[in-house]
């Protein structure tokens, strides 16, 4: 049942995925400041939002894996984070190129730029804090443990830049074909994350089965 | 009142393990050193850029050697499972937090007692001139830096690769902190008062510390026991 959903979610995110890139690329008009290069934003956008709409489920399921202490929550929880990392360097990526021609520069040190950075930095630390430890329950706990403290300091980073210094352009109105075509591709987007997410989910639950299989032959 | 006597304990108990064996007080010591050596190379040592730097300079040389004494912090109780007797021990994980935490304060303190000296003198800069003012952001900002390490401290104690991880998790989830120390920092070092922006900084920090302090020891003993 499964695997025929992911083949099926798959399918239609990749035909969206064409539709869309058929309306961006086709339909939509050059806009009157930024010419063609603003098509870059119908990915940067949604995929920052996806990243935050992961980021928050995360949160959740690693307060519920705290509060109850069950091991499928742990197993959403790293899923989650996992994949959110394509769609992290995709933000950060296309973000980069867009500054490169509007602004002249790759980067800037501005409160989203750099809380996002900070936030990437602070998902690959989770990634590798995983990989460093051996035990389930306590790889489970101390992930999650540490997952709550990177979330509570992104929030911290964004005011503080804030504080300091901004030039990211804020949310502006867009017209209304611009922004179907913009929430179009954060569709197809959200159901591409959610085959990796479910593709994550399935070799995580392999990779108990497995452990409990090999403690199964020890103890034969 | 039973909880602050419990964390004084502590606190003593530390104390005294570091100032009988110097293990990491002399390593964290001896790095700073050499990372204000370092710095004279990076850049050309002329008093006005110095003064301009200096905040930031000094507090990377905090976070790096706050990071020596933290790595020890917990790490100093797996030897005879000292640990687990500690864990036994009827006092709450958040007080064995706090006691390591005060302790760890008063050693990197020690340490930025050092640094500040030296580094005036090396850079021939006058960082004196708005002394109080100074240590209060010194205060605050080592504090922010010793609980987070602390807690990070106790997360990954039973980690094969324990040296490698703290310094990897801890400064991203620190940069808030040493960013507002350092731009307070800069400013003081420089001789200007504290002004309304400042006063902002501070309250940032104060935020941060609260924000952090109370999020450790909500959770430190989750990390402890489990």
């Amino acid at each position: 049942m499964r695997e025929k959903l992911i083949y099926i979610l798959g399918a239609v995110a990749a035909i969206l995925f064409v539709r869309n890139l058929n309306v961006i690329l086709n339909v939509l008009p050059d806009e009157a400041q930024q010419g063609a290069m603003y098509r870059i934003m119908f990915f940067h956008i949604p995929s920052w939002w996806t990243a935050m709409l992961l980021a928050t489920i995360a949160c959740y399921t690693n307060v519920a894996y705290l509060a109850t202490g069950k091991l499928k929550y742990d197993a959403i929880s790293v899923s989650l984070t996992e994949v959110q990392l394509p769609i992290l360097f995709t933000g950060l990526s296309t973000g980069m190129i867009w500054g490169r021609i509007i602004w002249g520069i790759w980067w800037t040190w501005d409160a989203r730029l750099t809380s996002a950075l900070v936030y990437v930095l602070l998902c690959c630390g989770y990634v590798i804090l995983r990989n460093g430890i051996a035990d389930p329950t306590q790889r489970a706990k101390i992930s999650a443990v540490f997952s709550l403290f990177a979330y509570a300091d992104v929030p911290i980073v964004w005011l503080s830049i804030r504080l300091w210094r901004t030039q990211h352009p804020s949310p502006m109105t867009l017209p209304p074909e611009m922004w179907h075509a913009l929430l179009w591709n954060w569709l197809a987007i959200i159901l591409l994350m959610i085959v990796f997410l479910l593709l994550r989910l399935r070799q995580e639950e392999m990779r108990r089965e497995l452990d409990g299989l090999r403690r199964l032959a020890h103890a034969g | 009142m039973d909880f602050w006597r419990q964390t004084f304990t502590i606190l003593q108990k530390d104390l005294r393990a570091e100032f009988r064996s110097k293990e990491a007080i002399n390593a964290s010591f001896s790095f700073a050193l050499v990372i204000l050596l370092l710095f004279s190379f990076a850049f050309d040592p002329t008093e006005d850029t110095v003064r301009d730097l200096s905040g930031g300079l000094l507090w990377i040389v905090f976070a790096f050697a706050g990071a020596l004494i933290l790595n020890r912090s917990f790490a100093r109780e797996l030897p005879n499972d000292c640990l687990d007797a500690l864990l036994a021990a009827p006092i709450p994980g958040s007080a064995v937090l706090l006691g390591k935490a005060l302790a760890n304060l008063l050693l990197l303190l020690a340490v930025e007692a050092v640094c500040f000296p030296a580094f005036g003198l090396f850079y021939n800069v006058r960082w004196t001139r708005q002394f109080w003012p100074l240590l209060l952001v010194v205060l605050l900002g080592t504090w922010g830096i010793t609980v987070i390490g602390t807690m990070f401290s106790a997360l990954t104690v039973n980690l094969r690769l324990r040296e490698v991880m703290l310094p990897l998790l801890v400064y991203p989830v620190m940069i808030p902190c040493l960013m507002a120390a350092m731009k307070v920092s800069n400013q003081l070092i420089g001789g200007e008062p504290l002004d309304a922006e400042a006063m902002v900084w501070i309250r940032f920090l104060i935020g941060f510390d609260v924000i952090f302090t109370s999020l450790a020891v909500m959770l430190v003993e989750i990390v402890l026991v489990g």
